[in-house]
């Protein structure tokens, strides 16, 4: 490489910092959204290089299915007082229990969609004009298409086919009262530029990203954990597998992958090597082909 | 950690955009493109297996791929700029596939705005078509460096090395009044694969490179203004901890040139100068930054310095002005008001501004200068004179991509407009 040139990671963290700060700039009140998993652990290192050695400013927002693995929780409690983050939370049950939001039913009942209005209401709540993303233009195609500056009109929906054009490294966040925005600062990074990262920066990340033996069961194909909520159909049985999770969701809609991965850089040869999309365990983007556009629109992560 | 994968985080990246007309195969050459490339994954693949059943189509249509919302995949049509990743050993590619009728002209200049390179699709059949003219003249006026014409579908043209040369001295013909620094041409069948990422054997008279040996060998690193340091403050970092009471760092992304610890620095718009005295990222502190890197920087002496400002260095200033000249591509449904006031964009800075002249259209399929009708509606692109309420730090676009450009938003509707290119 010649002298003034930096490889695709640091680019990619160069923009993704860009991206951040500049919606510390532009906003009154931003989030951003936690969800314990790999995107949104490299996000939030992200915003911490941007603003060190100041705190990052603003707060972490997570919305909790009820669904979650314990590891992911733990590691939250534990990342946010290491750095002195205040992550705010708010629960999927409440929205239930309020009568907002009710909770599927039979064997494939996930609480992945009811987010969606939990989320709204807190950024409603917390009078959020902005809230980042860990969502990654590769993971699905509807996210193909999205901006790093996405509007939402004051129902919190997408429109896809009036997005604001984005040019050069110059972003729009104007907007009108009750309107707010999305942002994806990583809407560029893939799969693999993520696990590099992790592994160029040192990331510490949950255990569940390694290999561990789990009881599993096998469901359309995919390696499901069996959460006491959750039920197994006739046929399913459980077994004890080397298993590690290639993305963290809420349980029900997590697949596991049969592993035995136990480092970083296993991790990456597995990713180099895998013919199957990270998505590709998530039941919730197979309900139907534009299943992830129609909850965009709606106003999901 | 093995060499192998160590490899990989030295890949360079580079950013391209496709443009073509409806039927001239560029969702099909990215389908190949990420096909062959290995990025396309088996879950994809079915599932664009069964679309194209579905849609009726007898073999897997790799267009899928791309078109990505509902309404695309209904009408068999690309309706918005969309973003595709692939990697080889050498490159990370981000693919801007932007669409070609001419109502969609906005999002073709979106996905130019950042391409290193543009690939232009000219269907071998037709040849060179007034969308041809006006992909060019659009990668033109935004300076992409590279530009490598596409000539497809050469099967249906029995391979013909005439047909190929025909096109390549029609292009020839237009383009040299355009500034495109970097010109290349490759004939290919993006439905067969020839030329695409495998050589074809069913043109022994091409001799060059794939298309895909191309993008990963192209030089792009002088694509950069490396020359002149242009640092415009983003966000002011003031920890005001007791274990740094008194930081305060400008953080910003270089927009370009370079910048040591020591460089005597002028700030602008005050013109007060001081030395530069911490480079800061993260945990380290670096001896020297560059553009496109993000970084915080720290100065000798405490000057008000805030969001919009700009840190040059003090022998190499930009030029100082609230009277910019520019060509403009309209984007909104809303013609430009002659008169009118919008809010201007340029790097971090914000003021708004009065547009005080319209002298030109360009008619972008003859490359003609229109001085008659001087009304500017969406996808036209104009020359136009502003006036802004405050001194904006400008360079000409030509010599700078990111202190050369602005965008125009309406005051009402906060819509982003236009996108303006300075002369």
């Amino acid at each position: 490489m010649d002298k003034y040139q930096i490889n695709h990671l640091r680019e990619l963290e160069a923009e993704s910092i860009f991206v951040i700060r500049e919606v510390a700039a532009q906003f009154e009140n931003p989030v951003m959204l936690f969800s314990g998993g790999k995107d949104s652990i490299v996000m939030f290192h992200l915003a911490r290089k941007a603003f060190y050695p100041a705190k990052v400013p603003f707060a972490l927002l997570h919305i909790d299915t009820g669904h979650n693995f314990q590891e992911t929780l733990d590691y939250r409690d534990n990342l946010m007082e290491e750095t002195g983050t205040k992550c705010i939370v708010r629960y999927v049950q409440d929205s239930i229990d309020q009568g907002k939001a009710v909770e599927e039913k039979g064997v494939n009942a996930s609480r992945n969609k009811l987010q969606t209005v939990t989320l709204l209401d807190a950024l409603e709540e917390l009078k959020t004009d902005a809230a980042m993303g860990g969502g990654r233009r590769d993971e699905e195609k509807a996210r193909a298409k999205e901006r790093f500056f996405s509007h939402r009109d004051e129902f919190g929906q997408w429109d896809p086919k009036n997005q604001r054009p984005e040019l050069w490294n110059i972003f729009n966040g104007r907007k009108n009262m009750g309107e707010h925005f999305r942002v994806f600062p990583i809407s560029n990074w893939t799969e693999m530029d993520v696990w590099q990262y992790i592994y160029m920066e040192n990331i510490e990340l949950p255990n569940l990203y390694f290999t561990h033996k789990r009881e599993v069961f096998n469901r359309d194909g995919v390696w499901m954990f069996k959460a006491p909520f959750m039920q197994l159909k006739p046929g399913e049985e459980l077994v004890e597998k080397d298993v590690r999770c290639r993305t963290i969701g809420d349980i029900t809609c997590t697949g596991l992958t049969l592993s035995k991965a136990d480092t970083i850089e296993d991790i990456i040869q597995e990713v180099a090597a895998t013919r199957t999309t990270e998505r590709g365990g998530r039941s919730d983007d197979k309900r139907s082909e534009s299943a992830m556009e129609d909850r965009k629109k709606e106003g999901y992560f | 950690m093995s060499d192998k994968n160590s490899g990989y985080l030295d890949m360079e990246l580079l950013r391209f955009t496709t443009a073509g007309s409806v039927d001239d195969g560029k969702s099909t050459l990215i389908g190949r493109l990420l096909y062959d490339s290995k990025a396309i994954f088996e879950d994809q693949m079915e599932a664009i297996e069964k679309a194209s059943e579905r849609i009726g189509n007898e073999e897997v249509n790799l267009a899928l791929l791309t078109d990505g919302l509902r309404a695309e995949r209904e009408q068999g049509i690309t309706i918005d700029v969309a973003y595709r990743y692939f990697a080889t050993p050498k490159r990370k590619f981000i693919i801007a596939d932007t669409p070609g009728h001419i109502q969609y002209t906005r999002n073709m200049v979106t996905g130019a705005s950042t391409a290193n390179v543009a690939i232009i699709l000219v269907d071998a059949r037709h040849g060179v078509l007034e969308q041809t003219l006006r992909h060019s003249y659009i990668a033109s006026q935004l300076q992409i460096p590279h530009v490598i014409f596409c000539v497809n579908k050469m099967d249906l043209v029995d391979y013909s090395e005439e047909t190929f040369e025909k096109i390549k001295s029609d292009i020839d013909g237009f383009s040299s009044k355009l500034s495109v620094k970097d010109i290349r041409y490759v004939p290919i069948s993006a439905l067969n694969g020839d030329n695409v990422v495998d050589r074809s054997e069913k043109m022994d008279w091409y001799q060059g490179p794939t298309l895909l040996h191309l993008l990963e060998n192209i030089h792009i690193s002088s694509d950069i203004n490396h020359e002149d340091f242009r640092f415009p403050v983003q966000y002011v970092v003031r920890p005001q901890t007791a274990e740094f009471p008194d930081y305060r760092g400008y953080g910003g992304r270089i927009a370009s040139g370079a910048v040591k610890v020591g460089d005597p620095i002028t700030v602008l718009p005050s013109g007060f100068t001081s030395k530069v005295k911490t480079i800061d990222f993260f945990e380290d502190t670096l001896e020297e930054s560059f553009a496109p890197q993000s970084v915080t920087i720290t100065l000798e002496d405490e000057i008000d310095i805030s969001r919009g400002d700009m840190l040059v260095k003090s022998d190499d200033l930009p030029n100082t002005t609230q009277d910019l000249e520019l060509m403009v591509c309209w984007f909104n449904e809303r013609n430009l008001i002659p008169r009118g006031k919008y809010v201007i964009r340029h790097t971090s800075a914000e003021a708004r501004c009065m547009v005080t002249g319209v002298q030109h259209k360009m008619n972008i399929n003859t490359l003609e200068q229109n001085t008659e009708d001087l009304t500017v509606k969406m996808n036209d692109i104009a020359k136009i004179n502003l006036r802004v309420t405050k001194p904006l730090h400008i360079d000409s676009y030509s010599k700078n991509r990111i202190t050369g450009s602005v965008i125009l938003v309406d005051e009402g509707t906060n819509e982003t407009v236009a996108a303006g290119m300075i002369i």
